[in-house]
């Protein structure tokens, strides 16, 4: 086991360090949280930044544009964005992590030199139409139908849980191309242009009060069978070359940023005389032991991604032990701001030492409870845990 | 930076888990309930042979000179194994205090070691228990100042009837001799370091001990005409054991690996977390072990038990677990 870093690494942090350090303190404020069109605009820019400097696609094969990074440079890329506190990926989530990745490897030479390069640059931004109100963790049971109709194909149904769907360009879209209950053997992976017509898109608002996702209506869209990633029927795998990509770097970011968030609710008990509490610091220091063995657990990811090429299920124990951890770590400031924490609205603390932070500490609390939800329910990752991992039968 | 295991760490595991499993194996070692918890003398040397005590110890002064990485993974098969005796005293005693535990490092010597008690606060009415006096060559008293040798002929004991591990057995000790000084404050920093580090080690391996049996009992134990590892409630059980199983590992691995490695992070950091979370996946999963195994599970014959009993003797070796989160806290 060695958790040093070889010359090659650092020389690639040192560099992406640098870089970081000239860019990131001349960006401009970060885009309302409401406002799509303004968030799209700064996602972007920031993306076509990163485009110029080498550092899009970083985990990309080469023959898709990227760097091919390997799976430990991109986990320094991860520590070094969130340390500079660069930007998210933010609407660039799906076209970087899901519908790209799965063109690199399925697309025909033509589809890729037409998808991928407008990711890459931050020109075209993806949605992902997966979810239905009918297909949740059950995504297999999915009924948006696709009829082909000549060189096209029409499509009728409903998505749900899509982000940023009113700035994207496409929608990686999966659809029933099979029988009814044909299940994973009668699905089809599309790109659907977003502004064809018969696309209905209806924001859902969520317990945070924003619109972060939504519903798309599908009435009759025609989308190029040209569009088409792989076989007809063949979408279900296609779909599932998508996480072999993934090197056990997902949600790294998250671990940092909930290390920082950690160390603001010292201070914060601090000047607020909570820490005076053993209860406090005991329950602070439990939370901080679980985040440095979480991000023990990634570089553990990482490393057998590097050795074998694949991330293994270490993912789903990660992933399960994280998402329950953030929300815990909201309760915890929760209750450490007291009334506070009753307003979205921030309060200037009567010390004269500025805000209190309370807006931050309500809105890490509320978004904890979409962790276990997204990406796969805590529920879920316990069947694969259970099934994958330990072997034990299907119920 | 590759934080798996080495080939040669894993060869290490894979010895000390083969030597475990054909020398020590569980019902041999429950023979011994009740008694003085240890494997003989001959065990012991075996133990010693395959490095346990001597692996940290300088190749110049006779010993195998590896480092806390490679004491983690052979203490977590320790742990797994079940495997009673003051293993843990005598291996830290061998390196960090070798002019006092001659012979401990080849196995002619057992150490034992036991934190001073506090001379206020709520614990500073609870007498010491000192683990196994009676086999012991030197008694290790770990004081937050400084650590002192003691012999334990000179310790004043009333052996316990009923100790909590069948497989540990404890004497009471109203007065701790001062003993002969044999470390400073830093000394005994990095004994508690290291204990928390390596007692983790135990704890994982008890805490892997305890996933292992419950899943193969819920493979094999029918109910309602199926295996009850086949019902959500019972998978999530044991998908909760493997977490913390698997989290408390790769804490008590960073822990071992950042005090090997100067400058990758916090060592006392790590160690405390890493010690503060393989304690509670222990315990947690010693019950939930108990819970899978429905009535059995309460039963003496169901080894469930003996893995939970010691997962409280080992964390009350390492400290308790509120002042490992309070220093984590301290230095985050």
């Amino acid at each position: 086991m060695d958790l040093r870093y070889s010359e090659a690494e650092e020389k690639f942090r040192l560099e992406l360090r640098q870089w970081l350090a000239d860019v990131v303190p001349k960006l401009g404020p970060k885009a309302s949280s409401l406002d799509w069109p303004a968030r799209r605009t700064y996602d972007t820019a920031w993306q076509r930044m990163l485009f110029d400097a080498g550092y899009a696609g970083i985990d990309w094969p080469v023959e898709g544009g990227g760097r091919a990074a390997s799976p430990v440079e991109h986990l320094i890329y991860l520590e070094e964005l969130e340390r500079a506190h660069a930007p998210y990926v933010g609407v660039n989530f799906v076209g970087l992590l899901h519908a790209g990745p799965t063109i690199v490897v399925e697309g025909t030479p033509e589809q890729r030199a037409r998808f991928l390069p407008p990711i890459l640059r931050g020109d075209e931004v993806w949605c992902q139409g997966f979810s239905e109100p009918g297909a949740g963790s059950d995504l297999a049971s999915l009924r948006t139908k696709a009829v082909r109709d000549g060189d096209e194909y029409v499509v009728t149904g409903q998505k749900i849980w899509t982000s940023h769907a009113e700035v994207a360009d496409y929608c990686e879209l999966l659809v029933r191309t099979g029988d009814d209950d044909s299940r994973h053997r009668g699905i089809t992976w599309l790109a659907m242009p977003m502004d064809r017509p018969g696309i209905d898109f209806r924001p859902l608002k969520t317990i945070a009060g924003s619109t972060e996702f939504g519903e798309l209506f599908l009435d009759g869209v025609r989308v190029p069978v040209a569009n088409r990633m792989g076989e007809e029927n063949d979408g279900w795998r296609v779909t599932m070359v998508t996480l072999s990509f993934e090197r056990g770097t997902a949600f790294v970011s998250e671990v940092l940023q909930s290390m920082g968030f950690l160390r603001d609710l010292r201070e914060m008990a601090k000047r607020t005389g909570a820490w005076s509490e053993g209860d406090v610091r005991r329950r602070m220091g439990h939370l901080g032991a679980e985040l440095d063995a979480l991000w023990a657990l990634a570089r553990r990811n990482v490393s057998q991604a590097a050795r074998t090429g694949v991330p293994g299920v270490g993912g789903s124990v990660y992933k399960l032990g994280l998402s329950e951890l953030r929300q815990r770590i909201g309760e915890f400031g929760m209750d450490l701001i007291g009334g506070a924490g009753l307003s979205w609205d921030e309060l200037e603390g009567l010390d004269g030492a500025g805000p209190i932070g309370n807006a931050d500490q309500v809105n890490t609390w509320v978004h904890g409870f979409s962790r276990t939800i997204a990406a796969g329910t805590s529920q879920i990752q316990r069947n694969i845990i259970a099934e994958r991992i330990l072997g034990l039968p299907k119920g | 930076m590759d934080f798996e295991l080495s080939e040669d760490e894993a060869a290490l595991a894979q010895g000390i888990r083969s030597l475990c499993a054909g020398r020590f194996p569980l019902e041999r070692l429950r023979a011994a309930e009740g008694g003085d918890g240890l494997v003989d003398a001959e065990g012991w040397t075996e133990l010693a042979d395959a490095g346990v005590f001597s692996l940290q110890l300088p190749e110049s002064a006779g010993g195998i000179g590896l480092g806390m990485a490679a004491s983690s993974v052979v203490f977590e098969e320790l742990g797994r194994a079940l495997l009673p005796g003051p293993i843990l005293a005598s291996h830290l005693a061998s390196y960090l205090v070798p002019d006092a535990a001659d012979g401990a490092a080849d196995g002619k010597v057992m150490v034992g070691a036991v934190r001073r008690p506090p001379t206020s606060g709520t614990e500073a009415f609870v007498p010491a228990l000192v683990e196994h006096l009676s086999s012991l060559g030197v008694l290790i008293v770990v004081g937050d100042d400084g650590l002192a040798a003691v012999d334990p002929a000179d310790v004043d004991a009333v052996r316990i009837g009923r100790p909590l591990d069948p497989l540990t057995p404890l004497w009471r000790v109203d007065e701790l001799p001062e003993g002969r000084p044999v470390g400073g404050a830093e000394q005994a920093r990095r004994w508690r370091r290291d204990q928390a580090v390596l007692g983790g080690a135990l704890l994982v391996g008890l805490a892997a001990g305890t996933l292992d049996m419950a899943v193969a009992y819920a493979k094999e134990r029918e109910q309602f005409g199926k295996p009850i590892g086949s019902f959500q409630a019972v998978k999530h059980m044991c998908a909760d054991m493997l977490v913390a199983a698997e989290t408390a590992r790769a804490a008590v691995h960073a822990a071992a690996v950042t005090i090997d490695q100067p400058g990758v992070g916090d060592p006392e950091r790590a160690a405390a977390g890493a010690g503060l979370l393989a304690s509670e996946a222990a315990i947690k999963n010693g019950k939930i072990c108990i819970q899978v195994h429905g009535g059995m599970g309460f039963t003496w014959e169901v080894p469930a038990h003996l893995y939970l009993m010691r997962a409280r003797v080992l964390s009350q070796a390492i400290g308790p677990v509120g002042g490992l989160a309070e220093l984590v806290a301290e230095l985050y």
